[in-house]
């Protein structure tokens, strides 16, 4: 088993829809959030390209946050699924510092970190997390690479397709179609 | 041309626009850190070779601020924590991948160290002590006399990691590319035994002691400088995110900070002072002393700043 994310750049039209799902599901503090939308502008007028992302924890098999953290409070589940244990974050902030994609932050109430959980409390339901649940263009998808029939799967054995900051060498699990 | 915008308003507090997690309570933690690692080191080396009476301030004295150094360091450390309360979860696991975890243990194996090894000297130094009224400490002085080579000779390794590990624990992160350089391990380190070094003649109750101990320091930042250009070349010698991290140090908003004030005012100065009080000039020796030390803070501050600044490019 092999939780991936897959996002179709192409279908992105960056209304922040999932965004906003994230932080009404997850109770994420006001002006938090655990995904976001990051527009990326290449090339100069007339030549130029526009790129949308939906980016978050890019949950890696190579995590730098679960290595560098010293109470084993960030660990990896089965699937794959980078979390937090709240009861063993101390806030010390390494797996903060270590992350290439900024996608952790400082719980302002809590003071331990927190980020993406890929909605683990929805997917043992069965359920998509709710980023790709709500997005209106459908241009997210979520399920497992190991199962070659899941639309994950297809996806990416049929679009050409990039992950963000592969030179990092964490093994990202969000994938971008392109 | 590359642009790349937040389109749905992100801006989190100390991670946006740039980090700033790590303030100024863990630059004076690394600089404690790295002080007391080097007062020790000295103490225990000049204990080693016999020279206790000879090098008073070495062996004696300047060990006497370590335990309070220490103390305030790790009270820095703890209040930056997002978490102070569970800061006792740091020990509940050894995980040797992660600096902070094998540091925490580092620290909490020297800083009672330090306190049993002040407690051998500390009624010759302080002669109206008296344990009268506390009789087992008695017995605690008798055991650090019987064993303090024994404690000597476990400081030597414990405080060479421990003043390593406060540039490791920055350069262990492969997603801040100023961080990520291997000399910061060797470079904190040294830095760390120079300001130790300028405590030490701040403490040095002879001529022949400050003199010794100026030329250690002399050697020290010479070393130091030599790390640094290594430092630098390394980041040119780089892929492209570290040649565009050093542009914050070489060119950018912290150029004078770095070479100004640490550089230049920090070891140049220093260095120069202290080469001429060894020619025979009157020079304070106060003052390249506090320059060194003084430094050091910067130092720490500066790259703690800096490489949180500094990111993956993607």
């Amino acid at each position: 088993m092999r939780y991936v994310m897959v996002i179709d750049t192409l279908k992105c039209v960056g209304c922040s829809d999932c965004v906003v799902a994230c932080q009404t599901e997850n109770d994420v503090p006001t002006g938090y959030c655990r995904d976001w939308v990051t527009e990326s502008v290449t090339g100069t007028y007339p030549e130029v390209d526009i790129e949308l992302r939906s980016e978050r924890c890019n949950h890696c098999d190579n995590a730098p946050c679960v290595r560098t953290c010293p109470t084993e409070a960030s660990h990896i589940i089965e699937g794959g699924i980078v979390l937090v244990d709240r009861d063993l974050c101390i806030g010390c902030g390494a797996c903060i510092e270590s992350c290439p994609y900024d996608a952790r932050y400082r719980h302002p109430d809590l003071g331990i970190v927190d980020k993406c959980t890929f909605c683990v409390h929805r997917v043992k339901k069965g359920q998509d997390p709710a980023c790709v649940s709500v997005c209106p263009t459908n241009c997210m998808y979520f399920g497992d690479l190991d199962d070659s029939n899941s639309k994950v799967a297809q996806l990416l054995a049929e679009r050409k397709h990039k992950v963000l900051a592969k030179e990092a060498g964490t093994s990202p699990n969000v994938y971008y179609l392109i | 041309m590359k642009e790349e915008i937040f389109i749905s308003g992100r801006n989190i507090p100390h991670i946006d626009p740039h980090l700033a997690i790590w303030e100024f309570p863990i630059s004076l933690y690394l600089f404690l850190g790295g002080l007391s690692a080097g007062i020790l080191l000295f103490s225990a080396f000049t204990h080693l070779l016999n020279k206790d009476e000879e090098l008073k301030g070495a062996s004696k004295w300047a060990p006497l601020i370590v335990p309070f150094a220490l103390a305030i360091g790790l009270f820095a450390l703890i209040i930056d924590l997002g978490n102070p309360f569970y800061s006792w979860k740091l020990y509940t696991t050894i995980r040797l991948e992660s600096p902070m975890s094998w540091g925490a243990w580092v620290l909490l194996i020297v800083t009672p160290l330090s306190i049993l090894w002040i407690f051998s000297d500390l009624r010759k130094l302080f002669p109206k002590l008296n344990y009268t009224k506390l009789p087992f400490l008695f017995k605690v002085e008798d055991f650090c006399v019987k064993y303090k080579k024994q404690m000597a000779l476990a400081l030597i390794p414990l405080t060479i990691i421990l003043g390593i590990y406060t540039g490791i624990l920055l350069s262990a992160f492969n997603a801040r590319p100023l961080w990520n350089n291997a000399i910061l391990g060797p470079l904190f380190l040294v830095s760390g035994l120079s300001t130790a070094a300028a405590t030490i003649i701040l403490f040095a109750k002879s001529a022949h002691e400050r003199h010794l101990f100026s030329k250690i320091d002399v050697l020290l930042i010479v070393i130091e400088l030599g790390l640094i250009i290594h430092l630098i070349m390394g980041y040119y010698a780089g892929n492209e995110m570290q040649v565009e991290a050093v542009k914050i140090l070489v060119g950018g908003d912290l150029t004078t900070l770095f070479f100004g004030f640490f550089v230049a005012l920090g070891l140049l100065l220093p260095l120069v002072l202290e080469v001429f009080e060894l020619m025979g000039f009157k020079v304070p020796v106060v003052v390249p002393a506090i320059l060194i030390i003084v430094s050091g803070l910067i130092f720490r501050v500066l790259m703690v700043e800096a490489g949180q600044i500094t990111r993956i490019l993607y």
